[in-house]
């Protein structure tokens, strides 16, 4: 994932609320196909509830990485 | 030469903001050293949790109104005008009656608006409560209302995460009490895998959920509203049928936001513990303006307030500041008509509901009266 231009990156780590999900549906909704979006989420239930979520609304996932204390999730609007 | 603070917005943070500063800056401003101006572009002040007691007649509209003048102090000068730019490299605001004003701190409280037409159908389709006017409409429809089914769906994004699950609680308890609870669904629509963004108030939630045959139905995105067919259609591919829709509709920020070329969807690029706005730091940013990933509610407004005046006062006196925002939210959530519960945290504190109870009731309705007081700077 080193290689992938990020063109919008969420920082939710520490973000109780709305949270990370939340915070990646509004920026999906908001940008054009092809956009590219990184989500820092410190939330390990990130890892399950992004992919279900693009996997029902058929958008992509690019990876997820494991950065220390937090997850970097990748995401696609391909659509 | 006087220092100048200009506040963009006359909201709950703005006012809080203004209040403040003008009690710990009182004898500089009294000399002359200090000017203080509020730009808003409504003479009204509407305190927003209230619009939720209008809908079920537990409040009447002129109970959650006040003049803004009337909140402010004296020492501030208050221009009721809306702001068309925002000029942050030459420190200089312009307004649409063409008032010019330069300014050596800025606080922008611009706030958050709904925004149903990006959602097609909505508007035409649903009910909201997020003003006066749509509030009165809603209490209007359900004194109507004799029975069918009553979706309440959530857009993203949307202030106020916990009045979602209160305006569903309240329901309940209204058409229980009117006895058409029997010939009643109440159906309820979440955006992500959960009833709330908080997973532990979302399993408090399910709980209620369940204990009242409230149904619900998660990972649901609005993406069109038929109002003929009177059907709500998901991002995800599914669909809903409804008798009455109340719909969260999708926020958006302040439109000079976007036109002074600040913000993407009027939210202001914000450092989530110095509340200033990307390299200015001597621009501040409060409320549901901010882009900070943190519920957008009046308490957020609140707690970042404080910090904003103390963080500028220290900077007129001292030429620095300590002072930092630590992410503090507290939420009362109505859990029917006669019973609440609350939640407090903040970037480092997950949130713990406490359960419901009616003293937790009380002391949401005598905030609901000490509001004034808090937008005063009092609390």
């Amino acid at each position: 994932m080193e290689n992938v231009s990020i063109d919008q990156s969420i920082d939710a780590r520490g973000s109780a609320c709305p949270g990370p999900l939340m915070e990646l549906i509004r920026a999906v909704k908001s940008s054009k196909v092809g956009t590219v979006i990184e989500v820092l989420s410190s939330e390990r239930g990130s890892i399950n509830d992004v992919p279900s979520w693009l996997d029902k609304v058929g958008q992509m996932l690019i990876g997820i990485e494991e950065v220390t204390s937090h997850w970097r999730i990748v995401v696609k609007k391909v659509k | 030469m006087a220092k100048k603070i200009v506040i963009v917005g006359g909201g709950t943070g703005g006012t809080i903001v203004a209040n403040l500063l003008a009690r710990n800056l009182r004898s500089q401003i009294s000399g002359g050293k200090i000017v203080i101006d509020m730009i808003t572009d409504k003479p009204y002040h509407i305190y927003q949790p209230g619009l939720l007691y209008v809908v079920f007649d537990r409040m009447q509209p002129e109970d959650i109104v006040r003049n803004q003048r009337g909140l402010v102090d004296p020492l501030v000068n208050v221009l009721i005008d809306s702001v068309l730019n925002i000029d942050r490299d030459n420190k200089k605001i312009t307004t649409e009656t063409g008032h010019n004003f330069n300014y050596d701190y800025l606080v922008i409280a611009t706030g958050s608006r709904t925004v149903p037409e990006l959602i097609p159908g909505l508007a035409e389709g649903a009910h909201t409560f997020y003003t006066l006017d749509e509030a009165k409409k809603l209490r209007d429809s359900l004194a109507r209302f004799e029975g069918g089914k009553v979706v309440i769906s959530v857009g993203v994004p949307h202030k106020c995460p916990v009045a979602p699950l209160e305006m569903t609680f309240m329901l309940y308890d209204y058409f229980r009490q009117k006895g058409i609870l029997n010939k009643t669904e109440i159906y309820y629509t979440y955006p992500i895998n959960r009833v709330h963004a908080l997973e532990p108030v979302s399993n408090w939630a399910v709980q209620e959920f369940e204990r009242k045959s409230i149904k619900y139905e998660t990972f649901f995105n609005m993406e069109r509203v038929d109002p003929d067919k009177k059907v709500v259609y998901s991002m995800e591919d599914t669909q809903v049928d409804y008798d009455l829709l109340i719909a969260i509709p999708p926020h958006k920020g302040s439109q000079v936001i976007e036109t002074s070329g600040i913000g993407k969807d009027g939210w202001v690029p914000t450092d989530k513990v110095n509340l200033n706005n990307d390299k200015y730091e001597d621009v501040f940013v409060v409320g549901d303006t901010t882009n900070i990933p943190i519920s957008k509610a009046g308490s957020t407004a609140h707690f970042e307030s404080e910090v904003i005046a103390e963080i500028i006062t220290s900077r007129i006196s001292t030429g620095f500041s300590l002072r930092q925002y630590n992410g503090k939210v507290l939420c009362f959530i109505e859990s029917g008509f006669d019973a609440a519960s609350y939640i407090w945290f903040d970037y480092n504190t997950p949130p713990k509901p406490t359960a419901p109870s009616k003293m937790l009731h009380w002391m949401k309705l005598t905030y609901n009266q000490l509001y004034w007081s808090t937008v005063k700077g009092s609390l």
